[in-house]
């Protein structure tokens, strides 16, 4: 990994340049219908306690069985992050005391992960690129949630969220400012959502990230003493939570102090961070391998049964877009960000007689507008995406103009979809393409308006108010140019 | 009726099988029984309502002609195996009135196959213990006494309601658990036959999690076929324990009585202890001589890591035990005392939940697994318990079928008079039995004499893994030669 001599923004300050080192853990809900070591449904949003099971529960005498599926998701992730596959990794307990734990332990992998080094390219403006390495994979049980609000004087446990699998997806110190660190998590997002790992919804805490942030004065070669910013779940707040604390640590360190290694929490309404803990209160988890489980072993077989079946990855489609489409880079990486987006690009894309081209300004402009506008997902769009292909369809074969086009979209935005041809013809937008109709408004135009020709022939400029003229006759439903091809050939000019 | 209780459940299977009585009289035999005998505190709950509803649908299956191998056999269940519906405590404070809403796998697969269940028999808090006096219900009376002498005598433990209510003929066996001893130490005490399957042979599904690695199931009856008839109902695969071994379960009463001629018996060197009682060296010796009898060959093996073995095991088993009793922290179940926070919460719950032994393990644990004394301690016990197992391999690669041990260092002692003013005192008792453990072989415990002052003495045959049934053929042997001991009734 190369990434210190990638470009990244240097902070300035009046004793000289520093340059902050990031290293992030991003902890990523797997995709599953059950838990990982209980039967218990993952479902997101169910009564407090509704998903819960005896294992979940920490029952005496219950034990814990391995999810295959959610070894599945985390081999499919650590192929999709180019990594090592660890076809031998085992469980531990880390233990510790909170009510959101009812083992009193949760069961992680800590020496020997599932998924060890692999990597993430990121592009940045400007078409640079830096990788990010990956240092590990490894798989663990998500923990309850805590109900403060409601009594006066106790709190409750809902334990629904208790032994959901989390990938937690551990990234080397390789990010160097927040804008990379911003591309570093939207891209892995966009990774596992291709794969179908994680939904990443970070709203519903589906992605949730902790920070470490270190700064060192340019040039220096090690690392500084890091603080790590916990569970942050907006991209936006992560930028922020970066800048504002390697400007805290630079501060420190320029007044003579030092950094004293802590976990922090960043509060988005005042832009800051604030102490959680210190190392010295940090918790002493001992760690060992968890005895009720066997250390999890699968074959090279599998594993390249699940590489064979892998989806296209958003790096993949990118640059089939750019040289099978003949998109811009831009373009491209705007369409691959999210499956659903370029799923239903291509859809459009590939119709018949659909110019790609003509489909990604269609779906960049037209239809992200109103999904911008309407506040809703790509997957929720009111026009659907062969309807679109259709519709573009119907400019490519001169059925209508591009105008008439953003007419019958709006339309079909409206009324949630529709044929657009039925939409056409009810609009009565339909282009005049019969010549004879086009020649007969123009030679009546001509015969009411002799002097107007005598001119034109002299002032080819005229043509414009004969073109209005010709389109106003036929109602707007005639192609422009063809009107205009046909009049040269009337006037002379 | 009292005679029904002295029966095997071999020859009650025949009686029940030939009419001569039924599966409701067999129980009612029992529950009379219990209730004459609650000064040996081996019930700490008795289920007679359930026994009796159980015991009548053993006999209308029995009368269809339906009836499972165990049809209307009466039995104590040790209070550390999760019983729906029925008061489950591990004779533990801290799970106070825990009922749980499943039933453990072993003890479901016994009622499946038409067992009746008599109770729950006590053991030692959470199965820590080598004397059944760290039970949160008082310590179990053995029935056996000293000749001449009215002193009460621990059962052993942590099994010690098993082999007490077993010896007493409180039931026609029991189920009991073995993480260092806990099976084969009581049964030496109580002159019956305790069992410790090869570990993954029984599932720990639904059993209370002492030390996980170590845990395993089996039966205490009062023969070695009454224990190999047990030992088929218990074992097995379950896909809820992923520790549990996917192997078929051999009909072990089979083995009975199958010979032992020219099986290779190995006689570690390492097991003669200094100070070694002289009675002990010698049953030793005699049992070895039974065995040669009946056509067994005896080799001299040495297994070198044997005296590393209980410090070791006081290391894993604590750190596991540690790790396994976190979850009883008064939020979801059991005891919970009141405080103002939940820190307060956790340490008042777990002080006055827990009892001396069961704080003291779980403190050993969390030390050891601390950081910087994890490599020094967990991780240096876990490599010699791979030398441990390796001696055992080795020893085993040489031919030998089963090993040959005593099975404790003394017959049962007092009430009280050991291990109080040094743990190390009782954990002595396991000396034996730990390295099995360790290594995850099956071990058996057979009555084979008394010492001087008329109580029973065992032996101890290990086995290669997952063969069980070679155990159940040399058991018998020393059964047979040795004979059978009752304990006299004086209650």
């Amino acid at each position: 990994m190369t990434a210190s001599a990638a470009p990244h923004k240097l902070i300035k300050s009046a004793t000289g340049d520093w340059e902050v080192v990031i290293g992030m853990e991003v902890h990523a809900q797997v995709t599953s219908n059950a838990k990982l070591f209980s039967g218990a449904s993952t479902a997101f949003g169910g009564e407090p306690n509704s998903h819960v099971s005896l294992v979940d529960a920490a029952m005496p005498g219950m034990l814990p069985v391995i999810n295959e599926e959610c070894v599945r998701q985390a081999v499919r992730t650590g192929l999709g992050l180019n990594a090592q596959v660890n076809l031998r990794s085992v469980f531990d307990r880390k233990n510790y005391f909170y009510p959101d734990s009812p083992q009193g332990y949760q069961i992680s992998q800590y020496k020997s992960p599932i998924v060890g080094e692999g990597e993430v390219v990121l592009e940045l403006d400007g078409g640079r690129s830096v990788t990010i390495g990956i240092e590990r994979l490894h798989l663990e049980q998500d923990a309850g949630k805590l109900l403060h609000d409601q009594s006066p004087t106790m709190s409750y446990v809902d334990l629904n969220r208790c032994g959901v699998a989390l990938m937690e997806i551990v990234s080397k110190p390789d990010i160097r400012d927040a804008e990379q660190a911003k591309a570093y998590v939207t891209k892995l997002r966009s990774i596992l959502r291709y794969l179908g790992t994680c939904d990443g919804d970070m709203e519903k805490g589906s992605l949730r990230a902790d920070v470490n942030v270190s700064v060192r004065r340019h040039g220096e070669t090690t690392l500084g003493t890091r603080c790590e910013i916990k569970n942050m779940n907006s991209i936006n707040f992560i930028g922020q939570a970066i800048e504002y604390e390697a400007r805290r640590q630079i501060e420190i360190i320029e007044d003579g102090g030092s950094i004293d290694q802590e976990t922090r929490l960043f509060d988005p309404n005042k832009g800051e961070t604030r102490s959680m803990r210190s190392k010295e209160e940090a918790h002493d988890y001992r760690y060992f391998p968890d005895p009720d489980l066997l250390p999890l072993e699968f074959s090279q077989a599998f594993v390249d049964e699940l590489k064979a079946q892998l989806p296209e990855l958003p790096d993949e489609k990118k640059s089939k877009y750019i040289n099978k489409y003949g998109l811009t880079p831009y373009d491209a990486s705007v369409l691959v960000a999210h499956p659903d987006i370029a799923t239903f690009f291509e859809v459009v894309a590939e119709h018949e007689g659909v110019n790609a081209k003509t489909a990604a300004n269609w779906v960049i402009n037209e239809l992200f507008g109103r999904l911008n506008k309407d506040g809703l997902d790509i997957k929720d769009s009111r026009v659907k995406d062969w309807q679109l292909g259709s519709l573009l369809m119907a400019i490519a074969t001169d059925t209508i103009s591009t105008s008439s086009a953003k007419m019958v979209f709006d339309v079909m935005w409206k009324e949630g979809g529709g044929e657009p041809g039925e939409i056409i013809e009810r609009l009565g937008v339909r282009q005049v393409t019969d010549r004879s109709q086009v020649q007969v408004q123009i030679d009546v135009l001509c015969l009411q308006n002799p002097e107007k020709v005598e001119q034109a022939k002299a002032k080819p400029q005229m043509l414009g108010w004969f073109v209005g003229q010709v389109m106003k006759r036929l109602g707007g439903k005639a192609n422009p140019q063809l009107v205009s091809d046909m009049l040269k050939e009337k006037l002379g000019i | 009726m009292t005679d029904l209780t002295s029966l095997t459940i071999a020859e009650a299977r025949e009686g029940l099988a030939s009419k001569s009585f039924t599966a409701r009289e067999l129980t009612d035999a029992h529950l009379a029984a219990i209730e004459a005998a609650r000064v040996l505190n081996a019930y700490v709950l008795e289920t007679p309502d359930r026994a009796r509803e159980m015991a009548k649908a053993a006999d209308e299956k029995i009368a269809k002609g339906e009836g499972g191998p165990l049809a209307g056999i009466p039995l104590g269940i040790k209070d550390l195996f999760a019983t729906r519906d029925i008061r489950t405590t591990a004779c533990s404070k801290i799970l106070g009135n825990f009922i749980p809403p499943y039933e453990s796998t072993v003890t479901s697969q016994l009622w499946r196959d038409g067992a009746v269940l008599l109770g729950k028999l006590n053991n030692d808090e959470f199965a820590m213990g080598s004397s059944n006096e760290t039970s949160c219900f008082g310590p179990v009376t053995n029935p056996w006494r000293r000749e001449g002498s009215n002193t009460t005598l621990v059962p052993g433990g942590s099994s010690g309601g098993s082999a007490s209510a077993v010896a007493a003929l409180l039931c026609m066996g029991a189920t009991a658990t073995d993480t260092g001893g806990s099976i084969r130490q009581p049964a030496a005490f109580t002159a019956t036959v305790g069992i410790k399957p090869t570990y993954g042979r029984c599932s720990r599904w639904g059993i209370v999690a002492f030390a996980s690695s170590l845990d395993q199931a089996g039966p205490i009856a009062r023969t070695t076929r009454d224990a190999a008839i047990l030992m088929r109902s218990m074992a097995g695969h379950d896909p809820k324990d992923t520790t549990s071994v996917d192997i078929a379960v051999p009909d072990y009463e089979a083995a009975i009585g199958k010979s032992v001629k020219g099986m290779k018996i190995g006689i570690p060197k390492e097991y003669r202890l200094d100070g070694m009682p002289a009675e002990i060296e010698k049953l030793w010796s005699e049992g070895a001589q039974w065995l040669k009898a009946a056509g067994a060959e005896l080799v001299e093996v040495s297994l070198p890591h044997t005296k590393y073995a209980l410090p070791a095991y006081y290391i894993v088993a604590p750190a596991e035990a540690s790790s396994n009793l976190a979850r009883y922290d008064g939020v979801r179940y059991g005891l919970r005392e009141p405080a103002k926070n939940i820190i307060e919460m956790y340490e008042n719950s777990r002080a006055d939940g827990f009892g001396d032994e069961v704080r003291r393990r779980v403190l050993i644990g969390t030390y050891v697994l601390s950081a910087g004394y994890y490599d020094a301690y967990y991780l240096r016990a876990q490599k010699v318990r791979t030398l441990i197992k390796k001696d055992f391999e080795d020893c085993f690669a040489k031919g030998v079928h089963a090993i040959l041990t005593p099975a404790t260092p003394s017959a049962a002692f007092g009430i009280g008079e050991k291990g109080g003013a040094d743990p190390v005192e009782m954990y002595l008792n396991d000396i034996f039995t730990v390295t099995v453990n360790m290594a995850g072989l099956p071990g058996i415990a057979v009555p084979a004499g008394k010492d001087t002052q008329g109580l029973p003495l065992g032996l101890q045959l290990i086995g290669r893994p997952f063969d069980e049934e070679t155990l159940f053929s040399l058991g018998e042997v020393i059964e047979q030669a040795a004979g059978r001991f009752p304990a006299p009734k004086w209650w």
